[in-house]
């Protein structure tokens, strides 16, 4: 009883103070799919994972001075964004410049599993293409969104999904239905 | 000719991905914990352990045990209430718990008497305060009332505020307000249910 009592403090402000500061928990439950596709639509998977660490990292740090009503899912693909093209630039510095995604050793059944044929098409896209693709259709932000974390104006931004989506309809649906028709064959 | 659009609309494209990432996913999410601490900004770690009175939530800061709570207290409930009241940088990261975990366990196979973990009780102060800092004093295997408590405390008069200070305790269990009882013997109440207040008299009285 005397917890009852206790506990019907709980007033309507504070209230929504718990709604606008949920545990940070349920912030990386809920888009740390999200977060990780961005950072792929920059950057070849072990590089990907430090930058989904990173992003988070920097997110939790940030979060408690997050507004309220901040859209977080939008917040967090431009935090992504950033760490994701700082770690390019950094793997640019560094290494060798190479033609293309570097290849993963197999063998490794983690970074094997990262290997579908969406991706290999992805990988394939310019990147502006990639990330607009992957931000509107996988992260699902809208187009004004996506052009403020990349910069550019939302058309620009429409514009390149679609051409994205429509470069992927050819080289995705190519392979597939080759694989398809190698399986019908069999 | 493109008689399978496969993935003309975007619901496709995204239905041809999840399937790589789930485990990635937890994986990554496993480790940010440790990175979090490592960076000094998890500020409430939290894990659950299983015991025969059912899964306990237990958090910590860095300065120790911040909350201890039952299934019946509502864990997503607690969590918001971390948040709200500590700071929002709560996550699940079992390190930080690992001790207290230990100890409970070693509580429920009688293997342990008293808890030995620094403990944060910053949210509790003044009288309630004082009740909380006399409950470890009373023997395991035996009760005191709440009128015995209040005196020890140092307010015989404030029974019904010994009360509530048990009631209200963040860090039950491991701070035994199960072992405070009404004058007439009868259990008077419980956070995690009386069931469970029952339970933990019989283990200690079992010994």
């Amino acid at each position: 009883m005397a917890a009852r009592m206790a506990t019907s403090h709980s007033t309507a402000p504070q209230r929504l103070r718990l709604v606008r500061h949920e545990p940070f928990e349920k912030v990386v439950e809920r888009h740390g799919t999200t977060v990780l596709r961005v950072c792929r639509a920059v950057l070849a998977p072990p590089a990907a994972e430090d930058a989904w660490s990173e992003t988070f990292l920097a997110a939790m740090q940030a979060y408690p001075t997050l507004r309220a009503g901040s859209n977080v899912e939008a917040w967090l693909v431009t935090i992504a964004h950033h760490k994701a093209i700082d770690q390019l630039r950094a793997d640019a510095r560094r290494a060798v410049p190479v033609a293309d995604m570097p290849e993963r050793p197999s063998g490794n059944g983690l970074l094997d599993s990262w290997e579908s044929d969406l991706w290999a098409a992805l990988k394939t896209l310019p990147r502006k293409q990639r990330e607009c693709v992957i931000y509107h259709h996988v992260a699902g932000l809208p187009y004004a969104e996506v052009a403020d974390v990349l910069g550019g104006t939302p058309d620009a931004a429409r514009r390149a999904a679609a051409d994205g989506i429509s470069a992927l309809r050819k080289t995705y649906l190519t392979s597939t239905r080759e694989r398809d028709a190698e399986g019908a064959t069999t | 000719m493109s008689t399978a659009p496969a993935i003309s609309g975007s619901r496709d494209l995204v239905t041809a991905l999840p399937e790589v990432d789930d485990e990635t996913v937890r994986r990554l999410h496993a480790r940010l914990g440790a990175a979090a601490a490592a960076a000094g900004i998890l500020e409430v770690a939290y894990r659950t352990v299983d015991t025969p009175v059912g899964p306990l939530l237990l958090a910590a800061t860095e300065q120790g045990l911040v909350r201890v709570a039952y299934a019946l207290q509502d864990h997503d409930r607690v969590l918001e209430q971390l948040a709200a009241t500590i700071s929002p940088r709560v996550l699940r990261a079992p390190q930080r718990l690992d001790s207290a975990a230990r100890e409970i366990e070693e509580y429920f196979a009688r293997q342990r008497t008293a808890f030995d973990l620094p403990l944060d009780l910053r949210r509790s102060s003044g009288f309630r305060r004082s009740v909380l800092a006399y409950l470890p004093r009373i023997p395991y295997g035996t009760t005191a009332s709440y009128t015995a408590v209040a005196a020890a405390a140092g307010n015989p008069k404030a029974v019904r505020a010994a009360g509530t200070a048990c009631a209200t305790n963040p860090l039950p269990l491991v701070v035994p307000c199960h072992r405070v009882v009404r004058s007439d013997g009868t259990l008077g109440g419980y956070g995690g249910g009386l069931e469970a207040k029952q339970i933990l008299l019989m283990l200690e009285a079992e010994r």
